[in-house]
């Protein structure tokens, strides 16, 4: 009954947020899986493209505008294009491959499959309302960008700064050569 | 006199017929597969059947459009299949005067008569259908609005003005444009409507804008430019330009990588037409008035260079690899001054928001950002240059520069994937030169004070409700003030292209790292400071404001006498085209 008095509350915008979630986390899931089984590393940087795009766009169906572009500015737009002029600069053939060894792959499926057990095993237990965690903030309250930066300069300040020392940091690494 | 030879003269090879009938074929198979859509469609929800009441029901107001659609789509195709079909006689019928004539008129009255049935359709839908009252909150507005046909009708009796979202507010005075109206209130409409507006402004601006390239090629290097295809200075050239590239051989080098090579025209094509989701071409005017517009514009631009990475990877061929690699060092370097650059606007406006942006400067051109301080005035300059490279316009097009890398990532491209690239280049070009348009010189305010319309309806004496909606948005605040901007800056583009030079790699490098970036850096620093000094709440030193307020009124004087004297210069120029440049210059040329 309670899905029904639910199903009937739901306006268009709703559905379309339905059909758009399932778009996007199948393009993140599919990608994802790609970036694990694919071989070709400028193949990988495409399908990790698509995975951070589709997070992106979660997190833009969250109403969190702010960190899906810059989600997508840091990573999709600066992180993957350094990787991929890395590849570039550094491989000796035209094909890179990754081939790594068994004992890699091994260790790699293991921690994968405690990972996944762990989660399933979170979300099935009942312990975690999901419900009533799903609800999302309506557009009229969500934070807006002011407020984050507010944030990001008082409370956050510590944090912030040490973001920034790591860049200098990077920084005075690089001219000591 | 030698007889004019036309394509549909000239009688096509076996080939071509060949082609063409395979054309049909394909475009009526299409046409044909979109019955069972429209069949399923229709008894699956089946409109017609239903309530009142299930009207509000969103699969059923899924449905008219869906419908709609497949059957536009079916025609579309059909109507091609049927325009190829009948090539030569269409071209026969056309290249005749009177029937140009026919046509416009046969437009007229069907405009007359399909907004009368328009108006008929909606008054019964109205009658039997919708509920007396309807009011809802139009949503990313706010407002609470009663928005059925009879409201509306109402409202334009008592010459209120109907708010619309996407339109901004509009009175309307005759009661037949409130049913034309009508079907706005739905916002799935809306949304069809604005992207149905974007794509459209979208697919114009390359076709123009290669047509004026060329021209103002031609024009710079003292030739004409394309003066054959469509009559009147060849404006139908980009359009031939399509339908060859269309034709053309698809051809993927087998010694690549195929699936990344046929995908990568559509990463370099769609973040910048994803652009135009967040871009404002005024107030209300824009698809999602996102309040990190800025940073979406940023990243879009900053994927589309994955596109022409993948394209120099996936040829397989040294010249494009090349070519890539100085697109992704030439682009990673120059995002950070550009972003830098950008910075220091929204500092000045206290707004990451474009639409909060551009109110920011509604108060005659003096108060746009651009003028507003020396520092801003550096940062545009800043910007437009980082811009540039990070278009890869001349002087920073290396990453395909002809002259040393055959075509650098294009090198393998044909056909249509090669055009879709230049799609996405000149979308690129357009959303670039939006952005600074909407940051530094006002946006869509126009260069008149937002009081100046009251000013001058009132000293004309204008009554007329219409009229003064006029008045009101051409002398304050336009769409067509930004396109107006924004074309001039993609036109200073077009003429930097055609008369610099192209500079080597690693003076791109010089320039970005040497120059740009410690000059964007004391700009921003310098701003920072100046804001904190002029700003009420900061130290408000008062031979700051004061200095401010000078800079401000010379700074404004000097961009208007740059703009006279730009125009000047081309009237000059206008004037005396056919004589030659220089001290060769002669009135007329010998023997003549």
């Amino acid at each position: 009954m309670d899905s029904v008095a639910a199903e009937q509350g739901r306006s268009l915008k709703d559905h379309m947020d339905d059909l758009a979630f399932y778009i996007f986390a199948a393009i993140s899931v599919a990608s994802a899986f790609g970036v694990v089984v694919s071989q070709n590393i400028v193949r990988t940087a495409l399908f990790l493209l698509g995975t951070l795009g589709g997070v992106a766009g979660l997190y833009f169906l969250l109403d969190a505008n702010l960190i899906a572009v810059i989600q997508l500015i840091v990573y999709a737009g600066g992180t993957l294009i350094l990787i991929v002029f890395g590849i570039m600069l550094t491989s000796k053939s035209p094909w890179a491959e990754f081939k790594p060894p068994k004992s890699q792959i091994v260790l790699a499926a293991f921690v994968g499959l405690l990972m996944f057990i762990g989660i399933t095993s979170l979300t099935l237990s009942g312990e975690v309302n999901w419900a009533a965690r799903a609800t999302k903030t309506p557009l009229a309250t969500s934070p807006k960008v002011a407020e984050a930066g507010e944030a990001l300069l008082t409370t956050y300040l510590v944090p912030f700064e040490v973001d920034l020392t790591a860049i200098g940091a990077a920084y005075l690494a690089k001219t000591e050569k | 006199m030698a007889s004019i030879t036309l394509p549909w003269v000239q009688r096509d090879t076996e080939k071509l017929s060949n082609y063409r009938e395979k054309a049909i074929r394909l475009l009526a198979f299409i046409a044909l597969a979109h019955i069972p859509i429209i069949l399923g469609a229709w008894f699956l929800l089946d409109p017609l059947s239903t309530k009142p009441a299930d009207l509000q029901d969103s699969k059923v107001l899924l449905v008219p459009p869906l419908c709609l659609g497949s059957i536009g789509g079916m025609l579309l195709f059909a109507g091609a299949a049927f325009a190829i079909y009948a090539y030569e006689l269409i071209g026969r019928v056309l290249s005749a005067p009177w029937v140009a004539f026919i046509i416009f008129i046969g437009a007229i009255f069907g405009i007359v008569i399909g907004v009368w049935l328009h108006a008929e359709i909606l008054m019964t839908v109205q009658r039997d259908w919708m509920p007396a009252k309807e009011t809802s909150v139009i949503p990313f507005v706010g407002i609470e609005y009663d928005h059925t046909v009879q409201s509306i009708y109402q409202n334009n009796l008592e010459g209120k003005s109907v708010d619309f979202p996407l339109i901004g507010a509009i009175s309307i005075d005759t009661p037949i444009l409130a049913y034309l109206m009508f079907p706005l209130q739905f916002p799935l409409v809306r949304d069809l409507v604005a992207v149905g507006g974007i794509i459209g402004f979208i697919s114009l601006i390359p076709g123009f804008g290669i047509w004026w390239e060329r021209k103002v090629a031609g024009r710079i290097q003292s030739r004409m430019g394309p003066m054959r295809a469509g009559g009147w200075h060849g404006w139908a050239q980009s359009a031939a330009d399509g339908i060859k590239l269309a034709f053309k051989e698809d051809y993927v080098p087998p010694g690549g990588d195929g699936v990344l090579f046929r995908l990568a025209p559509y990463i370099t094509f769609i973040p910048p037409i994803c652009a135009f989701i967040a871009l404002p071409f005024a107030t209300a005017w824009v698809f999602r008035d996102l309040d990190v517009a800025l940073i979406f514009i940023l990243a879009m631009l900053g994927i589309e260079v994955m596109g022409v990475i993948l394209a120099g990877w996936a040829s397989n061929n040294k010249w494009s690899v090349y070519g890539a690699m100085r697109e992704a060092c030439q682009m990673v370097s120059y995002e950070i001054p550009m972003g830098m650059a950008l910075l220091i606007p929204v500092m000045t406006a206290g707004s990451l928001s474009l639409t909060g942006i551009a109110e920011a400067q509604s108060g005659g051109f003096w108060t746009w950002f651009v003028f507003v301080n020396p520092w801003c005035f550096l940062a545009f300059f800043l910007y437009y240059v980082a811009s540039l490279a990070s278009c890869k316009r001349a002087p920073f097009d290396l990453p395909e520069s002809e002259s040393e890398l055959v075509a650098g990532f294009l090198t393998e491209y044909s056909g249509f994937r090669w055009s879709m690239f230049f799609f996405g280049e000149y979308v690129a070009m357009y959303v670039v030169c939006g952005l600074a348009a909407i940051l530094f010189l006002g946006g869509w305010m126009s260069p008149f004070p937002a009081s100046s319309a009251e000013w001058f309806i009132a000293q004309a004496n204008i009554e007329n409700g219409m009229l003064q909606t006029l008045v009101k948005s051409l002398l304050a605040a336009n769409p067509i003030w930004f396109i107006l901007k924004a074309t001039f800056l993609f036109f200073v583009q077009l003429w930097i292209r055609w008369t610099l030079p192209r500079i080597r790699i690693d003076q791109v490098l010089y320039a970005c790292v040497q120059v740009l970036l410690p000059a964007t850096m004391v700009v921003l620093l310098g701003n920072t400071l100046w804001i904190l000094g002029v700003s009420e709440n900061g130290l408000n030193l008062g031979w700051l404001i004061a200095i401010d307020g000078i800079i401000n009124k010379i700074l404004a004087a000097a961009g208007v006498l740059t703009l006279v004297g730009i125009v000047g210069i081309a009237a000059y120029g206008y004037r005396n085209n056919k004589k030659l440049v220089g001290w060769l210059a002669v009135d007329q040329l010998p023997g003549k």
